[in-house]
């Protein structure tokens, strides 16, 4: 990867951080408000962004547009079959993102602000990640 | 225009910036939007005891999104410290009146103080919230193949059935946390 590749993605990436920030998607606080369905904030956030999301996707999908390196974009599709991964496997993240009111994304930008404790629940996600990854050939999916 | 900097953004403008994420990345490199496959990637990095989950190169794989990661981290720095919104969030009412029934006190920032702290690692409660929430974010996520990024934002645009079932996934745990388990932590 090129120095302006990195760039890029740092860009992204950065701006990415700033609006978790300004939209208040990294609060425990909207989070809690979320689960209890009183107020519209993070459904107003997390629909906008899926409704703009799925018709660049289709644009991009219909007119087989290429990527910046010329390459075809293609989407691997995930296996729908596997229900048991996505229903306990999405239980406990949801059980996870309630309690700890913060997924991987707003847990670093949060650190990014400067709230240094959140080394914590990074270092026990990758824990996590990690017995996911030795546990695995166990777990029904 | 700096007051837009410190001010917080109303979901209405938020929510379309963080859905053009998903074609941006496409556009420039063919890169899917997922922020917990960082994790992975880091544990492959690592894979101490070589675990087969974590073999594989994730040099290739992962070093655009760790790049996007550290960006995050800097846009966190930017949003949150440099142009931090001083005010308290404008929550619902009702919660801020739930919260307080659990004993919640420190309404200031985006977190409150009175979980979110070095010294409550020393207690029950913030081992709870900070290590083990951590732990169910990290294995579920992996558990699930994605994360609010990845199957929320990424999969839904993609309108792949697999990420609706984890998106319901998500909130089967969430609700039950929020009306059943969180009650008794803070109790």
């Amino acid at each position: 990867m090129k120095f302006s590749e990195y760039l890029k993605y740092l860009l992204i990436g950065t701006g990415f951080g700033f609006v978790l920030v300004k939209s208040e998607v990294v609060s425990w606080f909207r989070i809690q408000e979320m689960f209890r369905f009183q107020d519209i904030h993070m459904y107003g956030i997390i629909g906008l962004a899926v409704i703009v999301g799925i018709i660049s996707v289709q644009i991009i999908k219909r007119k087989n547009m290429k990527d910046a390196a010329g390459n075809p974009i293609t989407i691997p599709p995930k296996d729908p079959s596997q229900v048991t991964r996505y229903i306990v496997g999405g239980a406990i993240f949801g059980l996870g993102w309630a309690l700890l009111g913060a997924c991987p994304g707003p847990m670093f930008a949060l650190l990014g602000s400067g709230l240094t404790i959140m080394v914590i629940p990074i270092l026990a996600a990758l824990a996590g990640t990690y017995t996911y990854g030795v546990l695995r050939d166990k777990l029904p999916h | 225009m700096l007051d837009f900097l410190y001010q917080p953004w109303p979901w209405y403008i938020a929510g379309p910036i963080i859905g053009l994420t998903v074609p941006i990345l496409l556009l420039l490199g063919g890169k899917m939007f997922g922020v917990s496959a960082n994790l992975r990637h880091a544990c492959a990095a690592c894979n101490f005891g070589n675990v087969e989950f974590f073999n594989y190169d994730w040099k290739t794989a992962g070093k655009w999104n760790f790049t996007f990661l550290i960006g995050t981290v800097l846009g966190g720095f930017l949003g949150g410290y440099i142009f931090a919104n001083p005010e308290p969030i404008a929550l619902a009412a009702s919660t801020i009146a739930d919260l307080q029934a659990l004993g919640i006190q420190d309404f200031n920032g985006l977190v409150p103080d009175d979980l979110f702290a070095w010294e409550m690692l020393g207690t029950g409660v913030g081992l709870t919230v900070l290590v083990l929430g951590g732990f169910m974010v990290g294995f579920g996520a992996r558990y699930a193949g994605g994360c609010t990024s990845g199957h929320a934002i990424s999969g839904l645009s993609d309108l792949q059935l697999a990420s609706l079932i984890a998106v319901i996934g998500f909130f089967i745990g969430g609700l039950i946390m929020t009306f059943f388990i969180y009650p008794i932590i803070l109790g």
